[in-house]
């Protein structure tokens, strides 16, 4: 398996695009024509060959053009990456689970070599050939979180485990929907996820919590999650809110279907071994409308999703100046036909 | 009864309670001048060997007298007052870094004084059970810009304008135990020229 890396842009004249392949193997996030919060929770196991559910980290056409992404980000905002100091051994952990789970699943991309605590890491796409004494920080340019972290696609968290509680201890955050690592770093589970609105009456992270408390070594976990994003815009961050925000007015009827993204967070959960700490990766994917509704069995449940979304969730996401544009808009590939269940195009 | 007037909120705002005694083997009591008379209360409650286990550092407001001679006649082990919150939460920070296990901590005051005393408790390692507050005074806020990192002190408007970079600041529930800080995040990004009336709410 070859992959062609795109060259292209996630700011300034957002260059970015999927490519016609791609398209199907997008984690369309509704497998239902409602959407409403749910744990929707499920294991982290190899699923359909050629999804995004294949590998335990998925690499795809957007790999090194994201990676230069973050690069600009952290030169612009170091502050987007943080540790507190006992997060040290987890930064290690997600070293060795990214290096193993790479080097296994693309071999044509990534080589791992392991001689006891002496690890040679070459990362091809990228042209970094390393070695380093595993467990020494020393040996390495940076935080073992942050080094692994350029080399990832995806947000990464890392929660530390005490007190019956998961504490977001260390990150390296880039491509957030609208929170602020800088702000959240230290709190507690329901502290962090204190702004999300109807969820915690509906106990949706009282019951997330127990089970990742709970959550094995060795059996990963996965969610979807989504909102919408006025251009293909990675860095949508609170701190630069003031640079995205004024995305927002400048959707229009007739350039809706390339404005408009669909934002999935394919969200992992996994027992980290030495630290006990879970790694919590979020994946972000990014579709324009128009390439959406290329797929029949999407356009149709966008449109009754969007158009029966709760006011609370149009507010928190978000979308209230272009959302009746955009029902509008999806109206038009919405015969009322049935859709087949789940999230696969047909 | 406390006398706070917090409404309920999201779960990251922090609530307070009443002061009461907890066992511990020493006390410490950390006050600005809207909180001195929770602790002459709890004081004055306490059984007769309480003040020998008692450390207070006080915050007085400028030329008040009257609650310092108040608290020093307490009579516990130690009483120092300081100009400044920060100047008492650094004293506050030495005397824990050599407290002994089942210390307790109890504020009292306003938001800004239990905030700031709690991020420095935390990283003392005392543990969030041993701490007690109870909030009296002014609900101003302290407010971090997430755009510029500045923390803006004593808020009481929403939206308040950031003296540093300008933006007009929403001042949000979400609150920072670790910068002690209410989050404020650009309220008219979308639509600069949208315009907002600022008003005084945090009083």
């Amino acid at each position: 398996m070859t992959i062609q890396f795109r060259n292209e842009t996630f700011r300034n004249d957002f260059t970015y695009a999927n490519s016609p392949g791609n398209i199907p193997r997008f984690p369309f996030p509704f497998p239902e024509d409602v959407y409403m919060y749910s744990t929707n929770v499920e294991p982290h196991h190899a699923t359909r060959a050629g999804s995004p559910f294949e590998n335990a980290f998925d690499v795809d056409e957007h790999y090194v053009a994201e990676m230069k992404d973050r690069a600009l980000v952290l030169a612009e905002d170091p502050g987007r990456c943080q540790a507190l100091p006992h997060m040290e051994t987890a930064g290690w952990d997600f070293v060795e689970l990214v290096m193993v789970s790479k080097a296994r699943d693309y071999p044509d991309l990534f080589e791992l070599t392991i001689d006891g605590d002496r690890w040679h890491w070459i990362n091809k796409p990228l042209q970094i050939d390393d070695s380093f004494i595993f467990g020494d920080s020393s040996t390495l340019p940076c935080h073992p979180m942050e080094y692994i972290g350029r080399q990832v696609q995806g947000d990464h968290a890392i929660l530390d485990q005490r007190d019956g509680n998961l504490w977001l201890d260390a990150g390296i955050i880039t491509a957030q929907a609208d929170w602020s690592l800088d702000f959240d770093i230290g709190m507690n589970f329901f502290e962090w996820h204190a702004p999300v609105p109807l969820a915690h009456e509906l106990g949706v992270f009282q019951r997330a919590l127990k089970f990742l408390l709970s959550l094995p070594q060795g059996q990963p976990s996965r969610r979807l999650n989504w909102t919408l994003t006025v251009n293909p815009r990675l860095d949508t961050s609170p701190e630069n809110y003031p640079k995205w925000g004024p995305d927002r007015t400048t959707v229009t009827p007739e350039n809706i279907g390339e404005k408009v993204h669909l934002r999935v967070e394919l969200q992992t959960f996994w027992r980290l071994p030495r630290s006990n700490a879970i790694l919590f990766p979020i994946r972000t994917y990014l579709m324009a409308m128009n390439e959406v509704v290329t797929q029949p069995k999407w356009g149709r449940r966008l449109h009754r999703v969007m158009r029966d979304l709760r006011p609370e969730l149009v507010e928190y996401k978000g979308l209230s100046r272009y959302h009746p544009m955009l029902v509008e808009w999806l109206s038009q590939f919405d015969d009322g036909a049935l859709t087949s269940p789940g999230i696969f195009p047909d | 009864m406390s006398e706070s007037l917090i409404e309920e909120s999201i779960l990251s705002r922090p609530t307070y309670g009443t002061l009461a005694i907890a066992p511990g083997l020493a006390h410490y009591f950390v006050a600005d001048a809207s909180g001195a008379e929770c602790v002459i209360r709890v004081a004055e409650a306490a059984p007769r060997d309480f003040m020998e286990k008692v450390h207070i550092l006080y915050v007085p407001t400028p030329g008040e007298n009257a609650l310092i001679t108040a608290l020093y006649a307490l009579g516990a082990k130690r009483f120092e007052h300081f100009p400044t919150i920060d100047d008492a939460v650094a004293r506050l920070g030495d005397w824990l870094s050599d407290a002994r296990m089942g210390s307790q901590l109890y504020l009292a005051g306003t938001e800004t004084l239990i905030g700031k005393a709690v991020a420095a408790a935390e990283e003392c390692g005392l543990d969030h059970s041993a701490v007690q507050c109870e909030h009296r005074g002014s609900l101003a806020r302290r407010v971090q810009c997430v755009h510029c990192k500045t923390m803006i002190e004593k808020v009481t408007t929403q939206p308040v304008k950031c003296p540093s970079c300008d933006l007009l600041l929403l001042v949000r529930d979400h609150y920072s135990r670790r910068l002690a800080a209410f989050q404020g995040v650009c309220i008219n990004a979308e639509d600069p020229t949208e315009d907002i009336e600022i008003r005084e709410v945090f009083k």
